[in-house]
């Protein structure tokens, strides 16, 4: 498993709210994307309630998964394939580990994956001595960087131009230019010359079908065919849960995974792959792997509050809209996966405990259910991930908030629920309040904490001299004179 | 569908608290179209803050208040997207293994009724014979947009009050940063967030700024009075009742 920061979501977050070029930069991404998104939706042919037949299919598939994945091992397998399931990333990077072992890989180019990034394949293959060169324009800025993507689509997007040109400068010893096409000429000189020599490809996978037994990978730069091509092994990794039944439902899905991650009716190079090269082929490996990874997804499956979120194909969609990841950015997250997908699938995947600000620092404003492309309804499992966290639960290791929190709440419920008493407080409030330091118009300048968060930034509204219930009750009684 | 005689009134805590003019301004819009208003004494909350922050026995307390109080009530109005969002798509799930409740939810969830969305979608009425002489632009609150899909409905009803300028503010459709608890918790990423829509709105040239949750409103408002601008932030009923003296006091 790669690294997992998810304590530190707060001070990173902070970070990220200080650093203007990361603001610019995700504001330009939102206004392209996000608006881009909904509106391909509008245009769909089918309406945009695709994504509602899309998230039927998407449930169908998980609630069959173990008969679907028979079915694609058992296809790929016919074919001259290798299918190994990987309960943990241990075991699923181990797998890969032997098969440069065995093969003596020196060097591996690989196609963008998140999967691989949660299970940290890359140090533990730079480990036993393989270069592992990723290929995706944005992710080999961040390698060449030696930063981690902040972004499941654009993995690159806080690096400025700028930036990447200083790079490419120091470690392709290019003349610096900042011109997007030199820079981008660059990169690909670099990287063809790793393609040709590669002793293997890694890749992930975009969605598989059980039905015709394929993989499938979609990319704009053409590198993930590249990668799966050329080198003489192919290992491609996979979700447990990225499969559909059907080609017909994967047509659907990918139409909508094109439109989610980058606005576009089909990406530039879709390849389905279904084995290594057949006799007579002129292209393909030899070998071809498939590796099915679990790494914690099957709890998720057995837990109907979050097994919702196995629907998703990570097309990074609710990124685009999402006002806190605009704000605080990918890093923030503190694991490969960030905004709204991440804030619930990571604290599920690494500790619902220690990624409990992951949980609970989103304002639940709606805007990532809206723009999934699978209609999954984050902002419900944001809500059973804070009440998880409240109560605590023995599935997934939460002990009971305890202390001030618990009690305030408590407080707050035996308040609420007898009026007189209610009443009694407001009125004791609107007195009290006097004492508090005022700015204009009454509003007040400080709140002592818990409550001193609001006034960090802002003023806090003061108490009404009468609240409505004693105006209802003095206008009845003017009503009742008159 | 038929206009009712009288509606119900739920005044959600913030409103009863810090802007008891926003509620005062309702009775005003549905006296003057001759519709009588109920307040049942002792309402306190809905129990979203609670829910909203996980505590789900806290949450059904106060929901079971709600109920109790407003059972036997045809038709309930609040001046709140967000309570309203509660009591309709939350409340019945709080209540999914207690089926006597779950009943009472649900019935209760179907007569409950954001303010802007009973005037335009169940009454009819747009042009309530306002006027508010200010140019003026519009905050779509998130539950009321996306939990409740009320969009249009303020706007036309803005957008029939005499005297007012209506202008669109950029990205009127994004969070404020409010969130509830949130805003306390995490000050930094909320008060990044309604630095920007505070800046949207100054973009937009309006003098107030309307929206229809208290919540969105007392946010955008403190970040405004904390730094000394003079936009009025408003209820949308505070606008809609604007032209004729609002009940029980001085306007707004």
């Amino acid at each position: 498993m790669s690294a997992v920061r998810t304590e530190r979501y707060v001070e990173e977050s902070r970070r990220g709210i200080a650093d203007p070029v990361l603001r610019r930069a995700l504001s330009g991404l939102q206004e392209r994307f996000g608006r881009g998104t909904a509106e391909a939706y509008r245009r769909l042919p089918e309406g945009p309630g695709l994504r509602q037949t899309a998230h039927a299919i998407r449930e169908k598939a998980i609630a069959n998964l173990d008969l679907l994945l028979e079915r694609l091992a058992a296809r790929i397998r016919a074919n001259g394939g290798e299918v190994f399931f990987a309960a943990t990333g241990e075991e699923a990077v181990s797998y890969c580990a032997g098969i440069a072992r065995r093969r003596g890989v020196k060097l591996a180019v690989k196609g963008k994956s998140m999967v691989t990034e949660e299970i940290g394949l890359n140090s533990v293959l730079a480990a036993q001595g393989v270069e592992v060169v990723e290929t995706d324009l944005g992710e080999y800025i961040i390698q060449l960087a030696g930063e981690s993507p902040s972004h499941i689509i654009a993995p690159a997007i806080h690096k400025t131009r700028n930036e990447v040109a200083d790079l490419f400068a120091r470690k392709l010893g290019i003349p610096y230019t900042t011109d997007p096409p030199r820079l981008t000429q660059a990169a690909r000189r670099a990287l063809r010359e790793k393609f040709l020599a590669a002793d293997m490809g890694i890749s992930g996978v975009n969605l598989a079908c059980a039905e015709t037994g394929h993989i499938s990978t979609v990319s704009n730069e053409g590198n993930i065919r590249m990668a799966t091509t050329l080198p003489p092994v192919h290992v491609a990794f996979m979700g447990l849960e990225r499969i559909v039944a059907r080609l017909d439902e994967y047509e659907i899905i990918l139409r909508l995974l094109c439109r989610g991650a980058s606005v576009q009716d089909i990406g530039t190079y879709v390849s389905l792959i279904g084995g290594p090269r057949r006799p007579g082929e002129s292209d393909g490996p030899e070998e071809f792997h498939l590796v099915v990874v679990d790494n914690g997804r099957s709890r998720l499956l057995a837990d109907p509050r979050f097994r919702e979120m196995l629907c998703c194909i990570r097309c990074a969609a609710c990124l685009n809209v999402c006002p806190v990841y605009g704000r605080i950015g990918g890093h923030a997250y503190g694991f490969a996966y960030s905004g709204p997908v991440g804030a619930v699938v990571t604290p599920l995947l690494t500790g619902v405990q220690r990624g409990r600000d992951l949980c609970r620092g989103e304002t639940l404003c709606g805007a990532c259910k809206d723009a999934c492309s699978m209609d999954i309804d984050l902002p419900r499992m944001l809500l059973e991930l804070r009440a998880i966290l409240a109560a605590g639960d023995a599935t997934w290791g939460v002990k009971p908030e305890g202390g001030l929190e618990r009690n305030v709440w408590r407080i707050w419920a035996g308040l609420v629920s007898h009026p007189g008493l209610y009443e009694r407080l407001l009125r004791a409030g609107a007195v009290l309040q006097g004492l508090l330091p005022r700015g204009v118009a009454g509003w007040i300048r400080r709140l002592p904490p818990p409550l001193s968060g609001w006034t960090q930034s802002r003023d806090f509204p003061p108490l009404a001299k009468a609240p409505f219930r004693s105006r209802w009750a003095r206008r009845r009684r003017e009503v009742g004179r008159g | 569908m038929t206009v009712k005689k009288s509606v119900t009134l739920f005044v959600p805590c913030l409103v009863d608290a810090f802007r008891p003019e926003a509620a005062e301004a309702v009775v005003t819009v549905f006296e003057r179209l001759g519709i009588a208003v109920e307040y049942p004494p002792g309402q306190t909350c809905c129990g979203q803050p609670a829910f909203n922050a996980g505590y789900r026995e806290e949450a059904r307390r106060a929901a079971r208040h709600f109920l109790r109080l407003f059972a036997d009530c045809e038709t309930i109005v609040a001046p709140s997207g967000s309570c309203v969002a509660m009591v309709r798509h939350h409340v019945p799930t709080l209540f999914e293994h207690e089926p006597r409740w779950r009943e009472l939810a649900r019935r209760t969830a179907a007569r409950t009724f954001e303010f802007t969305e009973y005037l335009v979608d169940v009454l009819g009425a747009e042009d309530l014979g306002a006027s508010f002489a200010a140019r003026v632009t519009y905050h779509d609150s998130c539950h009321l947009l996306r939990g409740l899909r009320v969009q249009e409905q303020p706007r036309r009803l803005l957008r029939r009050v005499k005297g007012l300028e209506f202008v669109e503010m950029k990205n009127a459709d994004c969070c404020c940063g409010f969130g509830g608890a949130f805003s306390v918790k995490y000050p930094d990423i909320s008060s990044a967030l309604v630095a920007d829509k505070v800046a949207w709105i100054q973009q937009s040239g309006a003098e107030a700024v309307v929206g229809g949750d208290l919540g969105c409103l007392l946010n955008i408002e403190g970040a405004l009075r904390r730094k000394e601008l003079p936009l009025r932030v408003l209820h949308i009923a505070q606008v809609l009742a604007g032209g004729c003296p609002p009940a029980g006091g001085p306007g707004p």
